[in-house]
């Protein structure tokens, strides 16, 4: 005959569980919870990638449209898969540090304490593509391009300027007839690689921006409103008159939202184009010394053509690559996307490398070794 | 059946079945639904354990994660406005300070709104008309959150810019008070309040519609025979009735407000300030969060960003608890 189980011990069952769960939960917690917080899953992929030779790589959300027409160009052509996931920079760094993924993307290059906390050894910054950011507003009575420059648009977003007929602008638009309105500046809210490119460019032409905000994928903004992603600005932008904000070259160029000339390193006025972009990536190209590890910010690059406000966009890889089918497999790709690749980025609005930027990067994917003991 | 398994299915909630007295010599059948009703308690117990578990760990694993900006900032983190991702110092004062302002403005604007659409549809409506605005209203919970946002940047906020505001800081001199003055942006607490009203106000009115159809008719009948009218009847009788479970409804909105996240974060400015004017651009935490979490890379800044949910977590779980001793308070005053 069963006996009664003691009634202090049911009473007791469900606190007895919770706290055996709670410290199951929480000792990988501290660590575990943060790297798979914004992972979405991926040790997993990354798992099921290991069992039928696919890549997986994580990063930044800008390139995603072109990476992945390369990723199912590059499948037709060879077979070869590869799963991307578009988490954000942040996310990428951090997966391919925990080696959870193959290859990492991200729109701002590591700092050096991040390099140092990748647990596959040194990483490899390979640029791919060019991004730029351009300066957008709402004017309904100008017709003409505004010309900008940075040290302006620098004041602008400090909030010291805030008048569009305010006499530093009208110096430089001449026969601009500029309302009197109010400035109503439009930010980036999320953390973003767009961001990142437009306050490093500030940070590099203002000292009052240098010793404010300073440059980040999220900063203190001193003045404004904040849009979440390109079209969350675009949409203040265009609701409110005298509104300025800054977007993405390619969503710009997709929604034909009238763009500032801002003036470059050799005083020229260049509006954001394709070929502007990758003219500001020429002219640093060909200063770059033989040891560059291409973490290199190419804002106010020189050149008579150069739009001012660009930046490289990064595929990140272990210069040692563990698996030697799939190192051999990303470098392969790596290959071909710099090269054929390149050829489709003006379709979707990217800027592709100066050639010689391409040909040079040949020779640092030489280098990347293969099949080292893991 | 045994002592202990009746007394098990009774704890369980489930009635015992029919009980038979005990006998010297069992069968297997009898020791088999004995076993059974056993199995069953326990994993009664365990699902039911399962939930607070749940949250437990929840909490702990938040508050694990929180911990390092917690430390480092102290109280300051709740008191500060200073949010600066490039200096690592991060004060949530305007998030905490907007989320509670934006859900309280909702609730003022939805709360008379919703009681208004649940007396008229209990109590006036003709038949025929009931059902298809019960339905409609019920329909508003069910719209996503983004479709909010979309509409309320694109069509909410344009009108509120040219119209709404200047109309009641300039026409009706409201811009005396600190509360409407300052410039018309759009996008403010003001239309993040007004969205989170709209998105509370069907599960407000949703639960005070049951309630109110829930008051017995001897009690609307009672009032009329003293000679009520029929405002009377369901101010003094009806609704006095209902009240407990009114609170509840509108805590169950509050909920909704408090939590809510991209609707606000398209509409409320995203700005870490915390100003006087509801015209003025704000925070909430939960647009915080969704905002930079994914691009966050720093420890400190994610721990930040942990610590916000903490917080809101807290903030969340104190209003709900504030609810249920108002419900009961005011349940036992009855």
């Amino acid at each position: 005959m069963p006996k009664n189980i003691p009634e202090p011990f049911v009473k007791l069952l469900p606190f007895a569980l919770s706290a055996a769960i709670t410290l199951a939960a929480c000792s990988p917690g501290a660590d575990g919870a943060r790297k798979d917080s914004s992972a979405g899953g991926s040790p997993a992929a990354a798992s099921t990638g290991a069992s039928d030779g696919q890549l997986t790589g994580a990063g930044a959300t800008f390139p995603y449209p072109i990476y992945s027409k390369w990723f199912a160009d590059y499948a037709a052509k060879t077979g070869v898969k590869i799963n991307y996931q578009s988490i954000g920079s942040g996310g990428g760094i951090r997966q391919l540090s925990e080696q959870t993924v193959d290859f990492g993307a991200s729109d701002a290059p590591m700092s050096d304490q991040e390099m140092a906390g990748a647990k596959g050894g040194p990483v490899q910054h390979i640029p791919t593509v060019l991004g730029a950011v351009c300066v957008t507003y709402n004017l309904p009575d100008v017709k003409q391009t505004l010309n900008l420059t940075g040290d302006l648009i620098a004041d602008i977003f400090l909030g010291k300027v805030t008048k569009w007929n305010d006499g530093r602008i009208a110096a430089l638009n001449k026969g601009v007839s500029l309302p009197n309105r109010d400035i109503v500046v439009v930010h980036r809210s999320d953390g973003s690689g767009t961001s990142y490119i437009f306050t490093d460019y500030l940070t590099t032409v203002s000292a009052g921006w240098k010793g404010g905000p300073g440059k980040g994928k999220d900063v203190k903004w001193p003045v404004g409103l904040g849009g979440k992603g390109n079209e969350g600005v675009t949409g203040q932008v265009k609701q409110t008159p005298g509104a300025i904000g800054y977007v993405e070259l390619a969503y710009a160029r997709q929604n034909k939202l009238p763009t500032a000339a801002v003036r470059n390193a050799s005083g020229k006025f260049v509006e954001p184009s394709i070929d502007a972009v990758t003219a500001a990536a020429a002219g640093v190209a060909q200063k770059l010394p033989p040891n560059s590890d291409y973490r290199i910010s190419i804002v106010n690059a020189p050149g008579a053509d150069a739009y001012p406000i660009s930046s490289f966009t990064w595929i990140l890889l272990y210069k040692t690559q563990p698996n030697g089918d799939k190192g051999k497999k990303l470098l392969d790709f790596l290959h071909w996307a710099l090269h054929d690749g390149e050829q489709s980025a003006p379709s979707l609005d990217y800027a592709p490398l100066p050639a010689v930027l391409a040909a040079r990067l040949d020779s640092t994917l030489a280098t990347i070794k293969v099949g080292a003991a893991p | 059946m045994t002592e202990f398994a009746a007394r098990d299915a009774a704890r369980a909630g489930v009635a015992a079945s029919a009980p038979t007295p005990a006998r010297p010599s069992r069968s297997w059948t009898e020791i088999g639904s004995e076993i059974g009703d056993r199995v069953y308690s326990w994993s009664i117990v365990g699902f039911a354990s399962l939930v607070p578990i749940l949250l437990l760990t929840i909490f702990v694993a938040v508050g694990v994660a929180a911990w390092p900006a917690l430390r480092t900032f102290g109280f300051s983190f709740v008191t500060s406005s200073d949010w600066d991702p490039v200096a690592q110092h991060f004060g949530a004062a305007p998030a905490i300070y907007g989320t509670l302002v934006s859900s309280i403005l909702a609730l003022i604007i939805a709360t008379p709104l919703a009681l208004g659409v649940a007396v008229f549809l209990s109590e006036f409506a003709p038949p025929w008309l009931r059902q298809p605005v019960a339905f409609t209203v019920d329909l508003l919970a069910a719209v996503p959150s983004v479709i909010y946002g979309v509409w309320g940047m694109y069509v909410l906020v344009p009108v509120l810019r040219t119209h709404v505001m200047p109309f009641l800081r300039d026409t009706l001199h409201l811009g005396v008070l600190p509360l409407f003055s300052g410039v018309a942006y759009g996008p403010s607490m003001f239309a993040a309040g007004l969205i989170l009203a709209i998105m509370c106000l069907p599960y407000i009115s949703a639960v005070t519609r049951e309630v109110l159809a829930a008051v017995p008719r001897s009690q609307r009948e009672a009032a009329l025979a003293l000679g009520a009218t029929r405002w009377e009847v369901i101010r003094d009788a009806v609704i006095p009735y209902a009240r407990s479970g009114i609170i509840g409804g509108i805590m169950l909105g509050l909920g909704r407000a408090l939590g809510e996240t991209m609707a606000v974060t398209m509409l409320i400015g995203n700005r870490h300030e915390i100003a006087a004017s509801l015209f003025a651009p704000g925070y909430t935490m939960a647009s915080l969060i969704a905002n930079e979490f994914s691009e966050a890379t720093g420890d400190l800044h994610l721990s930040a960003l942990m610590a916000v949910g903490f917080v809101l977590l807290l903030v969340t779980f104190l209003v709900n608890a504030a609810a249920r001793w108002l419900v009961w308070q005011t349940a036992r005053e009855r």
